[in-house]
């Protein structure tokens, strides 16, 4: 608060007057600003009002703004009393038993009584309105704009100050100027610099107008962009080539900055969809890329995830009524609302494993297992699979896609000099990183790990040694379409949850595991990364997601030409 | 595990009781009034299909190339085929122009550059070989030279179609976007909505298979169809008595491309649509599965196969329209796990069944374990 009080009395410096005024509490303050605004209504003629309202320079305060929106917006009427005087006042509460309103004086909050000091009460006929000019309103914003600035909360404060550079008015000077004495925040202060340096481009003076270019050039100040333009142009008409050489050097640097918010932007976004790729592809490298099984019903897996979520979200609220087969059942819902409800996600996280990985145990013991021996068979009959579980979803959960609100947290972002960070991203990326070191961890900390390996790298060998082979495949395969789920989990919390939500990246997937290498996680999250980076820039530079999706799918196809076997080769000595 | 397969065991008679049917007696008791006129276009309809479920066989049962792509290539040919209709509709569309209604609604004035030369037949049909026939050379030059084979091959020919379809969705192809096109009206000076055109396409149709089956039937019988069958069963040691295996392949790819891309141009003038649906990895799995349902490496079983598959789905999706995927799906899987063979190994495998029980009665000592037998020939 003492920034806020301090910048008040500074402000006030900088206003018409210049006498100090001792520091007051919040509400002196605001009951000074309503006695002067009631003062200033109740002023005969409309030279009286504006030069009261223009007095209130002297002490701006964040409240101002709020009372004369309140005039402007004419919730602000004239009472006339029975001796004649003029009262501005409020509307208050119905009073009870009759049809009328109680009004309240604006200038100290009481209400207004009668000769015999009952409340006065009216009906809304028999009152005026506080009438409002446009020179007045003229008078009221540049009141308002100059005590915004002295609001105590950054955030507002930052806001006012970037919004007195529009119009570059010279007038708005001093205000910034004194403020920039005191601002201790130093993003505040990064905005002063800048709103002053694009008011300075109007300056009469030559010599501040070069300074300012010069200056919004080396800063990269987005919002002056369009004004540097205009004054490059201007500048050429009027035959000042200084000034217009100053201003297109501006440009061009803020050009540059401008892209390089682009390139990291593109970064940013290629990394976190490269993430999506990388959640997504993670299941199919060990059951694909670890057990040779083609696994067209992955996609399905991460459906199996994110109805599952569905579910949960919907246990935890109200409950939810399924129609499978002309059956009708009802799952019965805890009712939370609020901390309860957002918590949520956090069980649907190990529950979507749990499902996806228990049905994909159930998969593997009714077809896959006697398919490990013929690929290409697994494909097909994994793809009925797919068929008969996408269908299946239609039935239960209804041909449309599914509602899975997400938790308000992930819809903010986050600036870092002038690039934007959506949270939702920063959680895909998150959320990769963790999926990626557990998988590690199971898969090079555990014994489950450890025997997955074995089996992986030489079957007979592992089965010689006592390994119970089946067993690992079963569970190997379980644990990939658990990480599948997961998956799902986490694709319901950014996209459609649908019965199709598997068919949109069981290709993205596939091409991730064949780039990265087959049986390596490293080349996974490599290729996923790759992928998903020339994705991004591709979409950038075309401005055409599809046509970007289509020249990577063919990269994809150029780059298996130099390395058939993707990034990372298992050496073996095997043939076929 | 790699049996020796049998060489194409089409019994000629066969064949030709098939021959005969389809081309004759189909369309002469359809002038006779016995089938109906919608039959005999939805007959049509099955044969395009099974024309490009031999191409499937010839693939992948016969050289061991499971390719996701095929539906691509016949909705390549038909788009073409679909080109030249276009035209043909003249001012009769909607907006009373010479150019296709779509072109007219994306603003065009002007007939692109690339439509010009579909005014002539001729042209459109050397498209119609020409255009998927070239793409097949350029990706299977690509994926045979890096030696891409087994599942890797059919994940990448999966990505092209995908590739193909999401740029056929878009309205800057000019290929008619998600719509695709319709609403044709004549052919080579024909009204293709007149049943005696529709039955002469059904003939070309039934013509065009029969001569497909023939001539797969001898081409597998030749040298070249052995070395074929060699590269299914084990493409290394080909390798290393010295053929050049990538350029077999490369053959037989584009000459699948070129079967498909036929079956595609006569399919869009029977059903009066093309759009990029068609062209989707799930319609190429489709057809995966009347080969394998048929019965693979025998020509006449995915004929077999697509004639019965969308038979059954003409009627299901009718009668039990939740059930049809479940129907397909749950088939497929179990035809996968027990009948390696299809429809046309069932009498085989019911005899070794039968000669297994005998067998067991006979000697219940040494049951013979029916996983060896479930094991087919895979590369």
């Amino acid at each position: 608060m003492s920034c806020g009080s301090l910048i008040r009395k500074v402000l006030m410096v900088a206003g018409i007057g210049a006498f100090a005024l001792a520091p007051q509490k919040a509400a002196a303050q605001e009951e000074t600003v309503r006695s002067k605004i009631a003062a200033a209504i109740v002023m005969p003629d409309e030279e009286g009002r504006i030069a009261v309202v223009l007095d209130l320079k002297k002490t701006p305060s964040p409240e101002i703004v709020g009372w004369l929106d309140k005039w402007k917006e004419g919730l602000i009427f004239i009472y006339e009393a029975e001796d004649g005087s003029i009262v501005p006042v409020l509307m208050g509460d119905p009073i009870e038993g009759t049809r009328k309103i109680a009004i309240r004086k604006l200038s100290d909050d009481t209400p207004v009584l009668d000769g015999t000091g009952n409340q006065v009460g009216v009906t809304k006929f028999e009152l005026d309105l506080a009438d409002t000019s446009s020179s007045l309103r003229k008078a009221m914003r540049e009141v308002s704009d100059l005590a915004a600035l002295a609001d105590p909360d950054v955030e507002k404060r930052i806001k006012a100050i970037e919004n007195s550079s529009v119009g570059q008015r010279q007038d708005k000077l001093p205000g910034l100027l004194e403020l920039q004495k005191i601002e201790t925040n130093s993003k505040a202060n990064k905005a002063l610099e800048q709103a002053i340096a694009i008011i300075n481009l109007r300056s009469d003076d030559k010599a501040k107008r070069l300074a300012a270019a010069e200056f919004l050039g080396n800063r990269g100040s987005l919002p002056a962009f369009d004004l540097l333009k205009t004054i490059a142009l201007e500048s050429k008409k009027s035959g000042d080539k200084e000034m217009e050489k100053a201003a297109l050097l501006a440009v061009s640097r803020i050009e540059l900055h401008i892209s390089r918010i682009n390139a990291a932007g593109t970064l940013f976004r290629g990394v976190s969809s490269g993430s999506v790729l990388l959640v997504v592809a993670i299941g199919l490298a060990i059951t694909f890329g670890l057990m040779g099984i083609i696994n067209m019903a992955h996609g399905e897996f991460i459906a199996v995830g994110a109805y599952t979520t569905y579910v949960v979200q919907n246990v935890f609220a109200s409950g939810l009524r399924l129609s499978p087969f002309g059956q009708s059942f009802e799952i019965p819902g805890l009712g939370l609302t609020g901390t309860g409800m957002s918590l949520y996600f956090v069980v649907a996280l190990p529950l979507s494993f749990l499902v996806a990985a228990l049905v994909g145990l159930l998969l593997e013991r009714s077809v896959i297992q006697f398919l490990y021996r013929r690929p290409l068979e697994s494909l097909l009959a994994t793809w009925g699979v797919s068929l008969v579980m996408q269908q299946l979803f239609r039935l239960t959960f209804g041909p449309n896609n599914v509602q899975v609100s997400s938790p308000l947290w992930l819809s903010g972002n986050w600036t870092v000099n002038d690039v934007v960070f959506g949270w939702n991203r920063l959680f895909v990326i998150g959320f990769a990183v963790l999926i990626i070191v557990a998988t590690w961890l199971v898969l090079n900390k555990t014994s489950l790990g450890l025997l997955i390996r074995s089996v992986m790298q030489n079957r007979n060998m592992a089965a010689c040694m006592g390994v119970r082979t089946e067993r690992v495949n079963m569970l190997t395969f379980s644990f990939g379409c658990g990480l599948a789920g997961l998956a799902g989990a986490f694709l319901s919390q950014i996209s459609n949850v649908g019965p199709s939500l598997g068919q949109n990246y069981i290709v993205d997937a596939f091409m991730t595991v064949v780039v990265g290498g087959v049986g390596n996680i490293l080349g996974t999250v490599i290729s996923a990364l790759g992928i998903g980076m020339a994705d991004q820039s591709l979409q950038q530079y075309l401005g055409n997601p599809v046509i970007g999706k289509i020249l990577v799918l063919i990269g994809i196809i150029l780059f298996l030409q130099w390395r058939p076997q993707g990034l990372f080769v298992t050496r073996s000595r095997s043939l076929d | 595990m790699t049996k020796a397969p049998a060489a194409s065991k089409i019994r000629t008679p066969l064949l030709i009781a098939m021959a005969v049917f389809l081309v004759i007696v189909m369309p002469v008791l359809n002038v006779a009034g016995v089938i109906e006129d919608f039959t005999l276009n939805v007959w049509g309809k099955y044969l395009c299909y099974a024309i490009m479920a031999v191409s499937i066989d010839l693939l992948w049962g016969y050289t061991g190339l499971l390719c996701l792509g095929q539906a691509l290539f016949f909705t390549l040919g038909g788009y073409m085929m679909g080109m030249h209709l276009m035209l043909m509709i003249g001012k009769l569309g909607s907006y009373n122009s010479d150019l296709p209604d779509f072109l007219v609604f994306l603003g065009h004035t002007k007939l692109p550059a690339i439509w010009q030369p579909f005014y002539s037949f001729p042209f459109a049909m050397l498209m119609v070989f020409l255009v998927p026939g070239i793409l097949a050379l350029i990706f299977g030059f690509l994926a045979f030279r890096s030696r891409i084979k087994g599942v890797y091959f059919s994940i990448l020919t999966q990505a092209l179609t995908y590739a193909a379809a999401l740029l056929f969705f878009r309205n800057e192809l000019l290929m008619g976007g998600n719509n695709g096109f319709t609403d044709f009206r004549t052919l080579l000076g024909a009204n293709l909505r007149e049943a005696p055109t529709q039955r002469i396409l059904y003939i070309v149709s039934a013509i065009l298979l029969v001569a497909v089956v023939a001539g797969c039937k001898w081409l597998t019988s030749t040298r070249f169809g052995l070395i074929q069958r060699a590269i299914r069963d084990s493409e290394n040691r080909v390798l290393f008595s010295g053929y050049a295996t990538a350029n077999f392949k490369l053959f037989i790819f584009v000459l699948c491309a070129m079967i498909a891309a036929a079956a595609g141009a006569l399919y869009v003038p029977q059903v009066g649509i093309i759009n990029p649906g068609e062209m989707t990895t799930e319609r190429s799995l489709e057809a995966v599965v009347w080969v394998a349902l048929g019965g693979r490496g025998t020509l006449v079983g995915p004929v077999l196969g697509a004639v019965s598959v969308n038979a059954l789905k003409s009627w299901a999706t009718r009668a039990y329209p939740d059930m049809w995927l479940l129907i397909l799906g749950g088939s497929f899987v179990l035809v996968v796990m027990f009948m390696p063979k299809g429809i046309i190994g069932i009498p085989a495998q019911v005899r070794t069944l039968i000669a297994k029980m005998k067998n067991r009665g006979a000697n219940s000592r040494q049951p013979v374990t029916t996983k060896q037998d479930a094991e087919v020939t895979e590369p």
